[in-house]
């Protein structure tokens, strides 16, 4: 009897969980996880009426940024390659002309920004813009913000405002973006084509 | 001695591992419900642009997709080869874009509504004429938050080659 038993054993259930990793790995594998990754951006409302006299801005505090229909980029009435935009939006940024911040490093020319808080980043760009360059474009306007902050964040704080956390370095954040304040400032895409 | 020996691998049985498989079922299941398969059928070809300041995008109940893009092959002939908006599982146009968004919100409760975001992924060629109007449209239904969907790119320098 005893040996009848030994005979017939129990199925063996080894594999199965060999067959489930396999399973479980396909799994790993081909759901990508799909990390929805982007360039966040608010859009100003839209007013029926325009504002009949938009408030002054100096012609020094603007910072003007065109792209044409070929993905050319005119800074400042100058040609520009999309490498060099990100050293010159901070420059113009940090320029601070009226020396009312201190905590800038800029050379303070006249001819550029009075200082962080006044200056404005205006975009604009062609109906012919390929969306992948305005996105470039956008990408390198923030980030000159973004390497500011960082650097003020560094020499205020000692560490990187990139990897500040939203929740528990609230108040921190918060200053940081004060100082540096980030305006960009979009206007109706022109539409000359070509 | 050789009696000794059975006696001794008699004592010790190998390790039960029948729960081995369970367990593996157990994460197997799990991946298989948590991974959401939710991704709408693309009707449209979408290459991200790429950028290197993106953020997660938190919350994926409160997303909302806006495809542009020229029609996938075998849309073309239907559909012809110049960039369309997708909304859903269905090629759209301008004017569906705002009903799109409130109805949308409706669906999402009072207040998560401001929460709202809406990502725009468009292919990296389609004009920007498309995605601004398509912002406009956006900007009327009240819409602000957006998000331009853009891939990480592997090499930082390929972003500054005049290429793509």
């Amino acid at each position: 009897m005893a040996r009848n038993k030994r005979a017939i054993p129990e199925i063996n259930a080894g594999s199965m969980a060999d067959i489930a990793f396999l399973l479980l790995i396909f799994y790993l594998v081909t759901t990508t996880m799909d990390t929805d990754k982007g360039i966040n951006r608010k859009l100003p409302p839209f007013d029926e009426e325009l504002i009949q006299d938009p408030p002054p801005i100096k012609e020094r505090n603007i910072f003007t940024v065109l792209v044409n229909s070929n993905d050319q980029l005119l800074v400042e009435d100058e040609y520009l390659e999309i490498g060099q935009l990100r050293e010159k939006a901070m420059e113009f940024i940090d320029n601070n002309g009226d020396r009312s911040c201190d905590y800038c490093k800029g050379y303070g020319m006249s001819i550029s920004s009075d200082n962080p808080d006044k200056a404005v980043i205006s975009l604009q760009n062609d109906r012919g813009t390929s969306y992948g360059m305005y996105v470039k474009v956008q990408n390198e306007l923030i980030a000159a913000y973004q390497d500011l902050r960082d650097e003020y964040a560094e020499s205020e704080y000692g560490r990187s405002y990139r990897e500040m956390d939203s929740d528990e370095d609230q108040d921190i954040i918060k200053e940081i973006k004060t100082s540096y304040p980030q305006k960009i400032s979009e206007a109706e895409p022109l539409n000359i084509g070509g | 001695m050789a009696v000794l020996k059975k006696k001794k691998d008699k004592a010790l049985p190998a390790m039960n591992t029948s729960a081995l498989p369970d367990i593996v079922f157990m994460l197997l299941f799990f991946f298989m419900v948590a991974t959401v398969m939710r991704e709408v059928d693309l009707k449209v070809a979408v290459n991200k642009p790429q950028a290197t300041e993106i953020q997660k995008l938190e919350r994926k109940s409160l997303v909302t997709y806006i495809y542009a893009g020229a029609p996938r092959q075998k849309y073309q002939d239907k559909f012809g080869k110049s960039p369309r908006i997708q909304l859903n599982d269905s090629f759209a146009t301008l004017d569906d874009v705002q009903a799109f968004v409130i109805s949308e919100r409706e669906t999402k409760s009072e207040e998560e509504r401001p929460l709202m975001t809406m990502s725009i992924k468009a292919d990296r060629t389609v004009k920007m004429g498309l995605i601004s109007d398509i912002k406009l449209q956006l900007r009327k239904a009240q819409a602000l938050k957006i998000n331009y969907s853009s891939l990480q790119p592997k090499n930082v320098d390929a972003l500054y080659s005049s290429e793509n």
